[in-house]
């Protein structure tokens, strides 16, 4: 379920890193006051914990596949959601720099797909609602149960809209989310089996645990429309800022192509800024040279938007072979670059 | 997935590479990940069918695994080992983009294909950076780096405690699953039950391992700081080295170097 940088656009994936970040603060600011001190280290190890989790796997009954561990509402169920959250987003961030499992820039939407749904929806309005006040066994498991597939649901389906949003990936949006959501729906109630077999375990073991952790404060309504509240300010001042941003790159062709491939449903209400911003800096791009590409513009502004994608190598073969040399070209020089300075290096 | 150990093995190589003494890794941290940040955001703002343009961006990676003295051999393994996720949702974009957008000769490319190719080299190029940033920088440092650029320091403390202990408790689940495997011939005992307890057991341990690393933060006055060896200052080479690179993407990403060079050399322009 990790989201890649490589179906990401800057916009998305930058709104998404400051409702995450966003988060992250919200969250430590949380910790460091109602700290009691001992769960530094416990979050610390705990997220250690998750991460060695992940990796052993077990067989699934019956399909002969295996599987593992998510992990976020386990954790959610322990340490409670704001602890949580900060344990999932730096297990999440030493994935990405030493697994490259997602990206840098898609960590933000990773942190939130996977951070934000369990610990701040599906814990507090899920988890502890059917749990009730006087938890037994069966509550538990119906709760984890429904709570981990929910979860996942929620998570799998804002990598559909993200992915969507980035119009990246040519896959369109009911196809996308058919695919996904079945599998996610799987997955979660592996996590929730899971997740019951755990914390039964551990319940059976030591209760103490298990009380401790169901006695953390409830959080009300307060905190968790707090969070929900700084969240939506953050991705729409971000998306605001970020879209006028990007727009006034002196590239408007870009703009122009995702419009008119098919995403226009979905940022129909940006349609009208963007075409404005765009007009806007064709008049003042500032790069003389960049004029050689923009007679393409015009020109295909006319025609069947289909036909508007074609870019800078619009059927052209003689540009296409330019671009394709070239291309080969600068490869090998960025490689041979690299190779010099390491010959050099050595040498000295 | 593969083995713990091999994973586990895999994941002190490429953390050992950040003890390297280079030019690159004697950088401030900061300097090393604002230009990764800026690298992989003119990365992935190029349009879905733009792929020439994206090319020269790999001057980056290459330059600084020449200077940093990295295994190019390694990295680049790392990097095709992450490919095939990519292509595994890139491969749908030619199904269902079907306009051909290129005409070679007889053959037609399709603009599924492009951004199909383009998303591969799009993942290259971002996991790449990644990697490397973290091959010539290291964990801790990047911590630091992203505190000092205003992370709150709850979570950087929360980031190094994890990185502490993420090797013990990597090596003791795979003993534990290693255990377990070795118990369960013909595959029967690798089921979700044994599963259950096995993390369960995993878990009780980590319990009581934090409580007696409080106990000892305690004992040795701990205020909820991390301290380093290097104290790094963002002096003349970091400001070079954050605009120099920084000028080349934003130059890189404006001028399609590629096709400039193409033309230049077969005499062919528009």
């Amino acid at each position: 379920m990790h989201m890649a940088d490589a179906l990401l656009s800057p916009a998305v994936g930058v709104t998404m890193w400051a409702a995450s970040a966003g988060a992250i603060a919200y969250c430590s600011a949380k910790v460091r006051s109602e700290l009691d001190d001992r769960k530094a280290p416990l979050m610390g190890v705990l997220g250690a914990f998750l991460f060695a989790a992940q990796m052993i796997n077990f067989t699934i009954p019956a399909t002969g596949s295996s599987g593992h561990l998510g992990g976020g509402l386990l954790l959610a169920i322990l340490l409670g959601p704001c602890a949580a959250f900060l344990t999932i987003a730096s297990v999440l961030v030493v994935q990405a720099l030493f697994f490259a499992d997602g990206g840098l820039l898609a960590l933000g939407c990773n942190i939130f797909n996977m951070g934000f749904f369990p610990a701040f929806i599906t814990y507090p309005f899920v988890y502890k609602k059917i749990l009730g006040s006087n938890p037994d066994q069966k509550r538990l498991t119906m709760a984890t149960l429904i709570a981990a597939v929910v979860g996942l649901q929620l998570g799998s389906f804002s990598v559909v809209l993200e992915t969507l949003f980035s119009g990246i990936s040519a896959l369109p949006f009911t196809t996308f989310a058919l695919l996904m959501q079945p599998i996610h729906l799987a997955i979660g109630i592996v996590e929730g089996f899971v997740t019951v077999a755990v914390v039964s375990f551990v319940y059976k073991a030591r209760p103490e645990i298990m009380h401790g952790a169901m006695e953390v404060r409830p959080i009300g309504n307060h905190p968790v429309r707090n969070v929900l509240l700084a969240f939506l300010a953050a991705a729409i001042l971000t998306g605001g800022g970020v879209s006028w941003f990007a727009s006034k790159d002196p590239d408007g062709l870009e703009w122009a192509i995702a419009r008119v491939t098919g995403k226009e449903e979905l940022q129909g209400p940006e349609h009208g800024l963007h075409g404005a911003l765009a007009a806007i800096q064709e008049k003042s791009a500032f790069l003389p040279d960049y004029s050689f590409k923009k007679p393409v513009e015009p020109k295909n502004k006319g025609e069947n938007p289909a036909i508007e994608k074609k870019k800078e190598a619009e059927g052209n073969l003689g540009t296409s072979i330019a671009g394709i040399v070239g291309t080969l070209m600068t490869l090998a020089l960025a490689f041979f670059s690299g190779f010099l300075l390491k010959k050099r290096n050595k040498a000295a | 997935m593969l083995s713990i150990d091999g994973v586990l093995l895999d994941f002190k190589r490429l953390d050992s590479l950040a003890t390297g003494d280079s030019a690159i890794h004697r950088l401030d941290p900061r300097a090393k990940v604002l230009v990764t940040f800026v690298f992989i955001v003119t990365v992935v703002s190029f349009g879905k069918y733009e792929l020439t343009a994206m090319v020269p961006f790999f001057i980056f990676p290459a330059v600084i695994i020449g200077l940093g003295n990295l295994p190019a051999g390694y990295i680049a393994r790392k990097i095709a080992l992450l490919c095939p996720f990519a292509l595994v949702v890139a491969i749908f974009n030619p199904v269902f983009d079907r306009e051909v957008l290129v005409q070679l000769g007889p053959l037609g490319i399709t603009g599924g294909w492009i951004s199909c190719a383009s998303i591969v080299v799009r993942a290259a190029l971002t996991v790449g950076a990644a990697i490397i940033l973290l091959a010539v920088t290291g964990f801790p440092a990047i911590c630091r780096a992203l505190e000092r650029l205003g992370m709150p320091a709850a979570f950087a403390v929360q980031l190094l405690f994890l990185y502490r202990y993420i090797f013990v408790l990597t090596e003791e689940g795979g003993r534990a699953s290693r255990a377990r495997a070795l118990r369960s011939f013909g595959n029967k005992g690798l089921g979700m039950k044994t599963y259950g307890s096995l993390l369960g057991h995993l878990l009780l341990r980590t319990w009581l391992r934090a409580e007696r690393i409080h106990m000892a933060m305690l004992a040795r006055g701990f205020t909820g700081e991390f301290h380093t060896r290097h104290e790094f200052r963002f002096g003349r080479r970091e400001h070079l080295f954050l605009l120099c690179w920084s000028t080349l993407f934003i130059t890189l990403r404006l001028q399609n170097a590629s096709q400039l060079l193409g033309s230049l050399v077969t005499g062919i322009s528009r």
